[in-house]
């Protein structure tokens, strides 16, 4: 039973298929670091990088699987706005936190 | 300049139009909920060091409790997402039972926070503690206070598909509310991620 | 039971507040006692208050923008004149907790409750207009958001009656603005009224960015849409990437303030420096969300008035664009002297001079479309020249800041100032003026008096630069800003320069309000039967002025810019004599904005004061009556086809091709 209903938007609404799919590629994206990290198998900047790289991989999933993003919904607009609202958020939080790191390293007395 | 032609529209296109705009307008709203919770997020990674003497994440944070937090979101979301496809086939009652179960699920996850924060603030470790526990209490509670919005909402809509029916305007609603749903879930990546793995490692 | 609040909070002491209130209190009762007299009330209600139309809510705005100006430019009247005084031995009549009071209502007023909703009141009446639609995507919010705004105003201005107003500067810095050194009730107004109006500034970016992608009549694909759409769009996604951040600043420091916590206080491990850092994120976007719409403003005036094609519109579409993204990456300009150090200094300075550039093309767009045309000099274009002026050189000193190191000898000193009303009068204020005159017949049916317009905008521009030039001078001798009192007496001069120069805006004030009462008085005489006074270019002069409520009796269809310029000169009539109507599906009008508005007032008030009951009272009662609202099904309908053609019928004649004589200047090949 993998019915595709295409309504609103031309944006697709899934299948329990991709329903599936995303529940369970979740499920792994998110035990992989919290095992890793409950176990203490990985440490330091090894960990990090898998923490960032599950968390990025696992926002993919759910974006296509639950979100039911795709290029073509909305005349492209909602990809460009998420792609915008991104670019934003990166400028903003790595903007900040530069700014931030060089004021306390300049400014904060010890 | 052809200004004379206007092309008749049926009225059954409107509704689908206005279902289309509104969840398109919805989505737009989530893109400026994204940009508050990274705010929020920044302002926690700006201050997470600063303890002010008192616990850091890595003595505070349970990440078993965190996971079982994340295991109950994430069911929810897919739950959703199948009354959702209920609701495609016009299967009301599918829908029902599902949103039901995604409530239930939102709701043990508000419990399981709620307990977090009671547990922290009564072992001395509440939001008035250091600017590391006020960004902290800040950016979880307002994770927490959209979920208890969703279930709020989540309330009202099944009051409302029950006496109402799937119309035009009831069905972009749910469609609306599924994504804010997802939506969360997402955010919650980010804070089980960045809040407690990261502060749990350092 | 009443929280913080007691009889004491009215300050009956201070004279001056209290015959400002006094004022206030009588003009609200002369209006209640006309109402109940001429039996307005439900007129009031049913017309107005819970309408949903685009074009009466832009006209709210626009009124309640007005009545503010009134108010912000009074405190501006009141500094001028403390500083004209102040000298050496003398201390004017302004202490300086008053004065701090003056300089940050003066800031938030004009900044929130006069520019943005001049900005959002014409992008409502016009953006559904020229992009041929017959609403915005959601009109009920549209009316929300315009409530929300309304009663932070009203928010704003109890609070000259009860209690104090913020005495922080206009963005109420940390820990300044913390509890500690704030223990009143000002900063708090500041707080609910910047909130509850910024959900309304939220709703409307979302609205209007979902209307001008979403509703464009057919064939008016993206670069076809007229730039003051395109400015408006670019407007309203900073609204939607930016009112985050500052509703998520201000909520921070409400926490601190009223649970205690320890974002930006100095114990406990807080950061004020974040609070500045965040502020200004929100801060330097908010600029050219305000200045972005007058650049519309003013390419749609240029065009039109000098009777050519817009010079370079793709330029100016991927200029406008290109400001949008870089506004973003400017903002710590606003803060070089607090220690960021030299790298960060050098790419944030350079990027703040990197945007100069874009808005340079834009200038030279205006002058290109004005070169060889056949420039009519009217009301709006005397704006547009003074703006291309006077933000020209507002421009040159905002690069001259973006220097770090000259930044630090200027930092804090009214160089700051001079330099920020240069361009936000010379831009915001003189754009709106020139939307203002530009789309008054539009939104009303008539005119505006041209004698007293140009009046109007020879007051202010010589009053601006008599009241702004002296502050420049006054800078380099080491003046600096928030100061109600100075020792060296030789600055007296100059300060009493700049206080004549507020007097002659005030001319500027007087002369307009002297407009709108004459335009008034004549509008039979100046009303435009045509629906396109100025042989206009863009579709908004395709229907009726004022249009009627469901602007076009057909959706126009689109195959070019300048739609309808090209229709006329190809002698084509844009509204046809369409038989052949259809029932248009429109909105119903609702209280609902209304009544969840109110209940958000008395939430912020609650709050304000400390009045828990109350404040949970109106928080359900807010979400009650939304709830209400959600359960209505009876929110739409349609006007038939023979109403249609009644309404049709009993327009005037459309203009058509004879009507404009004149022809298009020749497009200059460069």
């Amino acid at each position: 039973m993998s019915r595709t209903a295409t309504t609103y938007g031309g944006a697709s609404h899934g299948s329990v298929r991709a329903y599936t799919w995303g529940l369970l590629l979740s499920l792994g994206l998110t035990l992989i670091p919290f095992g890793l990290v409950m176990t203490g198998a990985l440490a330091g900047p090894a960990m990090v990088a898998v923490i960032a790289a599950t968390a990025g991989l696992q926002i993919l999933v759910q974006l296509v699987c639950f979100m039911h993003l795709d290029r073509d919904s909305e005349g492209g607009w909602t990809l460009l706005s998420l792609a915008f609202t991104v670019l934003i958020l990166a400028i903003v939080v790595v903007g900040s936190l530069w700014i931030m790191h060089h004021l306390h390293h300049n400014v904060m007395p010890g | 300049m052809a200004m004379t032609h206007p092309a008749p529209q049926a009225a059954g296109h409107d509704h689908q139009e206005a279902g289309d705009t509104t969840l398109f307008g919805f989505w737009i709203y989530l893109m400026s909920d994204c940009l508050l919770f990274g705010c929020l997020f920044a302002t926690y990674a700006v201050l997470q060091g600063n303890t002010a003497g008192g616990p850091s994440a890595a003595e505070l944070f349970e990440l078993p409790f965190v996971l079982g937090e994340t295991l109950l979101l994430l069911a929810s979301s897919f739950t959703f997402g199948l009354g959702v496809l209920a609701m495609h086939r016009d299967d009301r009652r599918g829908l029902n039972r599902w949103l039901v179960i995604t409530f239930l699920l939102g709701a043990a996850f508000i419990g399981m926070e709620l307990y977090e924060f009671h547990h922290l603030i009564a072992a001395g470790a509440g939001p008035q503690r250091s600017a590391f526990l006020s960004a902290f209490f800040t950016l979880v509670g307002t994770h927490g206070l959209h979920v208890g919005l969703g279930l709020v909402w989540l309330l009202v809509l099944l009051i409302q598909v029950n006496t109402q029916g799937l119309t035009a305007m009831t069905r972009p609603r749910v469609l609306c509310l599924s994504l804010f749903w997802h939506f969360l879930d997402v955010v919650w990546i980010c804070v089980f991620s960045i809040v407690y793995l990261l502060g749990v490692m350092s | 039971m009443w929280g913080k609040l007691s009889l004491e909070a009215i300050p009956y002491h201070e004279p001056i507040i209290m015959g400002a209130v006094g004022l206030m209190a009588l003009a609200g009762l002369a209006l209640v006692a006309y109402l109940t007299r001429a039996r307005k009330w439900g007129w009031l209600w049913n017309e107005w208050l819970t309408s949903v139309d685009h074009k009466k809510i832009g006209l709210m705005y626009l009124l309640v923008a007005l009545v503010m100006l009134l108010r912000g430019f009074a405190d501006a009247l009141m500094m001028r004149a403390q500083l004209a005084l102040a000298a050496g031995e003398a201390l004017g009549y302004l202490p300086p907790e008053h004065y701090d009071q003056i300089f940050t209502a003066h800031g938030v007023i004009m900044i929130f409750f006069v520019a943005m909703p001049l900005v959002i009141g014409l992008m409502n009446i016009v953006v559904p207009l020229q992009i041929g639609a017959r609403d915005v995507a959601f009109p009920f919010l549209n009316s929300l958001s315009f409530w929300l705004f309304a009663v932070s105003a009203l928010l704003v201005n109890v609070s000259l009656a009860l209690g104090e107003f913020a005495a922080t500067g206009w963005l109420a810095y940390a820990p300044l603005s913390g509890i500690e050194f704030s223990p009143g009730v000002g900063v708090d107004y500041w707080i609910w009224a910047l909130q509850i109006s910024g959900v309304g500034t939220l709703l409307t970016g979302v609205n209007f960015f979902v209307t001008i992608l979403k509703m464009r009549a057919p064939g008016m694909t993206m670069m076809r849409m007229p730039v003051f759409t395109w400015t408006a769009l670019c407007t309203n996604v900073l609204i939607i990437a930016a009112f985050p951040i500052l509703t998520v600043t201000v909520a921070l420091l409400s926490l601190d303030r009223y649970l205690g916590m320890h974002f930006f206080t100095n114990d406990g491990g807080g950061n004020a420096m974040m609070y500045v850092n965040l502020i200004w994120a929100w801060g330097h976007p908010e600029v050219y969300i305000l200045i972005l719409p007058m650049f519309g403003v003013f390419s749609e005036v240029i065009a039109t008035f000098s009777r050519k094609r817009l010079f370079g519109y793709t330029t100016l579409v991927w200029a406008t664009v290109v400001i949008t993204l870089a506004s973003f990456i400017v903002w710590l300009h606003h803060f070089f002297t607090m220690g960021a150090g030299a790298n960060v200094n050098a790419f944030f300075g350079i990027a703040t001079m990197l945007i100069a550039i874009p808005t340079g093309v834009k200038i030279f767009n205006w002058l290109f479309t004005m070169y060889r045309g056949r420039v009519r000099f009217t009301t709006p274009v005397l704006w547009t020249l003074g703006f291309m002026v006077t933000f020209t050189i507002g421009g040159m000193t905002g690069v001259m800041l973006a220097l770090p190191g000259l930044n630090f000898v200027l930092h804090n000193s009214l160089f700051v100032i001079a330099h920020f009303h240069n361009v936000i009068i010379g831009g915001v204020v003189f754009g709106a003026m020139a939307g203002l005159a530009y789309w008054f017949p539009k939104a009303t049916g008539f005119t505006l008096d041209e004698t007293w317009g140009k009046r109007a905008f020879w007051c202010w521009l010589v009053g601006f630069y008599v009241a702004f030039v002296p502050l420049y001078v006054l800078s380099f001798h080491g003046a600096v800003r928030r100061m109600n009192h100075y020792a060296n007496a030789d600055w007296q001069p100059m300060m009493i320069i700049a206080a004549l120069g507020s007097l002659i805006i005030l001319a500027g004030i007087v002369c307009q309000v002297i407009q709108l009462v004459v335009s008034v008085r004549d509008r039979e005489k100046n009303r435009d039967l045509s629906g396109d006074p100025w042989d206009g270019r863009t579709l908004e002069w395709a229907t009726t002025s004022p249009p009627p409520f469901y602007n076009f009796a057909h959706t126009p269809v689109i195959a070019e810019r300048d739609a309808f310029w090209d229709a006329k000169r190809r002698g084509e009539s844009p509204l046809p004599e369409a038989r052949d109507y259809q029932p248009i599906h429109m909105p119903r009008n609702t209280g609902a904005g209304v009544i969840i508005s109110l209940f958000a007032f008395g939430l912020g008030f609650a709050l304000v004061w400390h009045i828990w009951w109350l404040a949970g009272l109106s928080a359900l009662g807010a979400f009650v009556a939304f709830l209400v609202r959600a359960f209505a099904t009876d929110i739409d309908y349609y006007v038939g086809a023979e109403e249609v053609a009644r309404i049709e019928a009993g327009r005037p004649a459309h203009p058509t091709a004879s009507s404009s004589s004149l022809h298009e200047q020749p497009q200059e090949a460069f």
